[in-house]
């Protein structure tokens, strides 16, 4: 099976010294993947999404630890493993000052395609993203959506068998979003590539991701299926109302029989959490009108992935966002060389442009 | 156990210095052969300075225009080069901001490669603005040495390799601090300027701005070109201006090699 592993890391550790105090942004990291597989690190900001994309990818070595990734090992064969993964990082791939369809046939150029090759390549990649109407307009002129598809398409120029996206679409409207996912999609049904990316959005690691990481203060919390970390770590939240508190009342004891989780009463409403809730909902209702309790009304809200942070964590995504994004920015700037180098990155301003 | 992505054979490129840095190369000219406008619009500065200032000199010290102009067009050359090369390094600072930088950092190209490739693409502007010019200078009576315009224009090629190698350094060290990088930039570009006799002669300022002169290389330069476009190819300025171009290409590439190496 080991052979099957695209990316292999064994406690990878990284620690930056910032003004003097040593901040450890990931901790002993180890986990496999497959090819083929699509992965997503869910975590909030400052988690350290970033700073492992960043050691994986060779930017950054890290303080302890290694990883193989496509066979090579990031440490002892960085121009190995440079030449096989793709990387779209956070910021802006094309240079401002370069012509989108020149910048694509320069990557080209550096992944040792021939000059044919990577116009075909890139043609190619233009038609599939969209690139179309602007290849020939400098990258400054695109607009925040264009330049994240060029981005892409950069990072697929050489058909990598292993594409690392850091927050794709951060800063972009949801159409462009669902777009730039349809992308994704497309390609590894085409391709069979391996996706391994960042968010900090939940939707789309819910929706598109087949494996969830998910990332807490520099260390993995949880690793599955989405559905999986759902189903045992949230749970579907039921709600039956009544038309009087008796009734409530009453049914707190069937509900609680059914599903042997607390069950919790507000006036005329009664709320439990459980997992496999669509066949609770019907089974609970039969199960009270046997009891002679009428349901006025009932609903099942399926669990999101705020509510597995939330289980694992004791907070949510938003609030452990919150006023960590100072930490995220010397995460992603600062190496131990270095430190002062990181207060002022406008992320917000080069990726989040809009419109 | 095979899966069907594992029939794609493997063709990953190697990383090849020589290979690698054509291709930075080349990329960083795309721009400028895109835009040729670029390189023309930078000539303000110079001719500013033709225009405006050679008059002066030309009132002060009384002597014809043409000899005038023989004495101000070469500094006015490494001019273009002390600012224009000068300040390369915040293109190279802009791209460290703006992401792509960090791009051609994941792509399999050797360090020095990406160093070494935006030095190389210094000579471009240089050459091309150095000839308008001279080309400007020539009907109000500059004469050209045509041997000394071409070993002149490639000791200013090889000064603002090593020119742009360090500003390219200086980018890679400041970081995303562009005031810093400016700071620095215009610290050192006028005491290098004033101490270069490329304005005035230092023959008349005091010994101490004489004895710092002497180991300013853009001194050497400057009276290196003097003596190529008068036509004096053997004169021993010219054997320094040389060692002092290449020995300011030499550390210049290694410094920045070194800071490239380290940039994540």
């Amino acid at each position: 099976m080991a052979n099957q592993s695209i990316i292999q890391a064994q406690g990878l550790t990284k620690r930056f010294t910032v003004k003097g105090k040593t901040v450890e942004a990931v901790t002993d990291l180890a986990f496999e993947v497959a090819r083929g597989e699509l992965v997503a690190f869910l975590g909030p900001n400052g988690a350290g999404k970033s700073t492992s994309l960043r050691m994986l990818t060779t930017l950054i070595p890290p303080t302890s630890g290694t990883a193989r990734v496509v066979g090579f090992d990031i440490l002892k064969q960085p121009a190995d493993v440079r030449a096989r993964i793709g990387y779209v990082g956070q910021l802006t791939s094309g240079s401002f000052s370069q012509r989108a369809r020149d910048e694509l046939l320069s990557q080209g150029a550096f992944y040792g395609m021939s000059k044919t090759a990577a116009r075909a390549r890139a043609d190619e990649l233009i038609e599939s993203l969209d690139l179309a109407g602007f290849a020939t307009r400098s990258v400054q002129q695109l607009s925040g959506g264009q330049k994240r598809r060029l981005d892409v398409a950069l990072g697929l120029m050489h058909a990598p068998p292993l594409l690392f996206l850091d927050e794709p679409s951060t800063g972009l409207d949801p159409q462009s979003r669902a777009n730039l996912w349809q992308h994704i999609i497309d390609l590894r049904a085409q391709h069979g590539t391996t996706v391994f990316l960042t968010t900090h959005y939940l939707e789309e690691a819910d929706r598109y991701a087949e494996r969830v990481m998910v990332m807490d203060k520099g260390r993995v919390i949880a690793d599955d299926t989405a559905t999986r970390l759902k189903a045992e770590l949230a749970g579907d939240l039921l709600t039956f109302g009544f038309a009087t508190e008796t009734d409530a009342a009453a049914a707190v004891a069937v509900v609680r029989r059914l599903t042997e989780r607390e069950v919790r009463r507000d006036d005329v409403t009664v709320t439990v959490t459980a997992s496999g809730g669509d066949a609770l909902l019907p089974a609970a209702v039969r199960a009270l009108d046997a009891a002679g309790l009428t349901v006025r009304t009932a609903t099942g809200v399926p669990p999101t992935l705020d509510d597995v942070f939330l289980a694992l964590t004791g907070r949510t995504l938003r609030e452990a966002g919150e006023g960590e994004g100072e930490a995220e920015q010397t995460e992603q700037r600062t190496d131990a060389e270095e430190p002062a180098a990181a207060a002022a990155e406008p992320v917000s301003e080069t990726t989040g442009a809009k419109r | 156990m095979s899966t069907q992505t594992e029939t794609r054979p493997d063709t990953a490129v190697r990383a090849n210095p020589a290979r690698d840095t054509w291709n930075v190369l080349t990329r960083e000219l795309k721009p400028v052969v895109r835009d040729p406008f670029t390189l023309i619009f930078s000539l303000v500065q110079p001719l500013v300075f033709l225009g405006l200032f050679a008059p002066l000199l030309v009132g002060s010290s009384g002597a014809p225009v043409g000899e005038t102009l023989q004495w101000f067009v070469p500094g006015v050359l490494v001019m273009i080069v002390l600012f224009g090369t000068g300040a390369t390094g915040s293109n190279l600072q802009y791209e460290m901001m703006t992401g792509s930088h960090e791009r051609t950092l994941v792509a399999p190209l050797s360090r020095s490669s990406l160093l070494v490739g935006r030095a190389l693409k210094e000579i471009a502007p240089i050459v091309v603005q150095a000839v308008i010019i001279v080309l400007i200078a020539w009907p109000f009576g500059f004469t050209i040495n045509v041997p000394g315009l071409v070993i002149g224009l490639a000791l200013l090629a090889v000064f603002g390799i090593g020119l742009g190698a360090l500003s390219y350094t200086l980018a890679l060290k400041t970081k995303d601090r562009e005031w810093l990088f400016w700071g620095v930039q215009q610290t050192l570009i006028f005491p290098l300027l004033i101490l270069s006799g490329m304005l005035l002669p230092l023959d008349e300022g005091p010994a101490w701005m004489r004895a710092i002169s002497t180991v300013n290389p853009v001194n050497w330069v400057v009276q290196a070109e003097r003596a190529l476009f008068a036509g004096d190819l053997g004169d021993i300025t010219v054997l320094w201006g040389w060692i002092a171009a290449i020995v300011l290409a030499v550390v210049g590439l290694a410094v920045g090699i070194r800071a490239m190496r380290r940039s994540s």
